[in-house]
């Protein structure tokens, strides 16, 4: 009961960042150079005349700018991002299509940071200033330092193209018509070196993150108590500081739920993985910033949800916060 | 001064940065003399190997990758060390504003800031540049409007911890105008940690500026590393190396950067000296 009047405390509260993130949308819609229908037409061009007097006509083009975000607002609030003349599709069917795979990309980078993070950052404090620390912490410096994009290509030529071990690009084999367990592990074996690449930089940060949160609790009072008690290294290190270290890499992670979208656009392109990315690419592509705005939006929208379980996923782990 | 210059000097690592650095930035200086030709004209034969008549070999049509590592090196730091200013003045800005005159002021400024933190960044900056179409120009002001948050939330921080301090109260009492306890007293006391996260951005800002330019969103008449490697894509498997050298350059040009950083971090913040 009270967690559901958070939840509901939590969703007011993103609220205003959904208005913010609309009222910069159409902020953009007017600072792009012409005119704002060709802006909501997507390709300049490629609309009909016709078409274009409807869209000046639907968002209030020859008003005022304030009835005309009266307009727009009223539109996103139906949900209605507009159409792809492009790819003659409404853009809110074209993002959905896509969240899909995204979400997997972007769900697998993710627990395989955190999980793989936590346990490096782990490793590196138990041996503090040691050969396995320092390795680590060398190690997280080059990621930290390495595009994701090269990284993914880099991979390609050699996982892929010498060695041939694991496919180029998309998302299942094309035409292979896999059922059952023959196609899962079919998308898995696509999905290896696109989840990689994502992940390496958020890997190398959470297990930075998670080494300083370690150091900093195994200082507290708690763990000299568990030691006079007598309890073993073992038991003091994973029953007490990793739960409370934990923490700090799950603030951490709410927080680069955004960059781990924008990581995914450019991952996406370089292998093909037919996600809200690839679509962000293509839109680039035919200059269709209409469909630009709407993955923004949605993307931006995802961020706050990815906050709001990450928030909740937070007060179950930590019994000492009042909700 | 000279305590700081040793502290730095014996990290290792922060001196493996500053010569990667310093290499990167005599590439910057020396690349017209190296390469007196423009990068993007034809030199050779197309897809030549590296260690030819060319270092790094030559791209599909022709060009030296060499040449054009060297002037994307002038790309890369031009935008990074922008925008990194850029962001600086409004972090310090926006900040600055929150955290002198706090109540209604700062509750807003503070809910922006946030704001900008939250929404998925890289996706705003394409689209910003995007939207202002693609150039040198637009990629920095796209880069600086995603990377002030951090910046503001420090010294909005800072002020807040020196506002009630002895010496700006002496100043105020004394009848100071605000402008000038912000700048001759506030700034310049916070000045060391802005150097530090500062200096931490400017890696952030070439990686970004790497990845617009990967999706084309460079100006493309000029020349640089995302470019190069987007360009190298499409031949990975006939020329390795077109996409490769030009990543080694970033990877290390950020490594230096961020090494550089983090020596400055704990040179500069004694808060993180101990760690």
């Amino acid at each position: 009961m009270r967690l559901a009047r958070y939840l509901g405390y939590r969703l007011l509260l993103a609220v205003p960042v959904i208005l913010g993130i609309i009222v910069l949308n159409f902020f953009l819609i007017h600072a792009a150079p012409g005119d704002a229908a060709s802006v909501l037409a997507g390709e300049s061009g490629a609309a009909t005349p016709e078409y274009m007097a409807l869209l000046r006509h639907k968002f209030g083009l020859d008003q005022p700018l304030s009835t005309q975000f009266a307009v727009y607002l009223l539109n996103m609030a139906h949900l209605d991002l507009g159409y792809s003349f492009r790819n003659d599709s409404p853009v809110l069917e074209l993002i959905l299509d896509r969240l899909g795979p995204t979400l997997l990309l972007m769900l697998t980078a993710f627990v395989v940071a955190v999980l793989l993070g936590s346990l490096l950052g782990v490793l590196a404090a138990s041996g503090r200033n040691g050969w396995r620390d320092n390795l680590i912490s060398l190690a997280s410096l080059v990621a930290y330092a390495t595009p994701g994009f090269w990284l993914g290509l880099m991979m390609i030529v050699v996982f892929a193209i010498n060695l041939a071990w694991l496919p180029t690009s998309g998302l299942d084999t094309v035409g292979a018509d896999n059922e059952g367990w023959d196609e899962v592990i079919d998308i898995a074996r696509h999905l290896v070196m696109p989840a990689t690449a994502l992940s390496l930089f958020y890997l190398a940060l959470y297990a930075r993150v998670m080494r300083a949160s370690m150091l900093e609790q195994t200082g507290m009072d708690y763990v000299t108590t568990a030691r006079a008690k007598g309890q073993t290294e073992r038991r003091i290190i994973f029953g007490h500081v990793l739960r409370n270290a934990l923490l700090t890499v799950v603030t951490m992670a709410g927080v680069q739920a955004g960059n781990l979208i924008g990581g995914s656009i450019v991952v996406e392109t370089v292998f093909g993985w037919p996600g809200i990315g690839t679509l962000a690419f293509n839109a680039l592509q035919s200059r269709d910033l209409n469909l630009l705005l709407g993955i923004f939006f949605v993307s931006a929208c995802l961020v706050v949800v990815v906050n709001l379980i990450v928030d909740l996923v937070y007060v179950t782990l930590d019994p000492r916060i009042e909700i | 001064m000279r305590a700081g210059f040793a502290r730095f000097a014996r990290n290792r690592l922060a001196l493996f940065g500053a010569v990667v650095l310093l290499l990167v930035l005599v590439l910057v200086v020396s690349a017209p003399l190296a390469y007196p030709n423009n990068p993007f004209q034809l030199v050779g034969k197309p897809l030549q190997p590296p260690g030819g008549a060319f270092l790094l070999g030559t791209d599909t049509l022709g060009r030296d990758v060499a040449a054009g590592i060297a002037y994307g090196s002038r790309t890369s730091m031009l935008i990074g060390l922008s925008a990194t200013l850029a962001a600086i003045g409004i972090g310090i800005l926006v900040g600055g504003i929150a955290g002198y005159y706090r109540g209604r002021v700062e509750l807003v400024l503070m809910r922006v800031t946030e704001f900008f933190q939250t929404i998925p960044a890289f996706v705003l900056a394409i689209l910003i540049v995007a939207v202002l179409s693609p150039s040198v120009p637009s990629e920095i002001i796209a880069i600086a409007a995603v990377s002030w948050p951090g910046i503001a939330r420090l010294v909005r921080g800072e002020f807040v911890a020196l506002g009630g301090r002895e010496f700006v109260l002496a100043c105020a009492g004394l009848g100071a105008s605000d402008l000038r306890i912000i700048f001759r007293h506030l700034l310049p006391n916070c000045l060391p940690p802005i150097i530090a996260v500062g200096s931490l951005l400017i890696g952030t800002a070439i990686l970004i500026e790497a990845g617009l330019a990967f999706l084309g969103l460079g100006d493309p008449n000029v020349m640089s590393w995302g470019l190069i490697i987007s360009a190298g894509r499409a031949v990975l498997r006939q020329a390795w190396w077109i996409a490769t050298f030009p990543g080694i350059a970033i990877l290390l040009t950020v490594l230096g950067v961020n090494l550089v950083g983090d020596g400055l971090g704990e040179v500069l913040n004694p808060r993180l000296r101990n760690r």
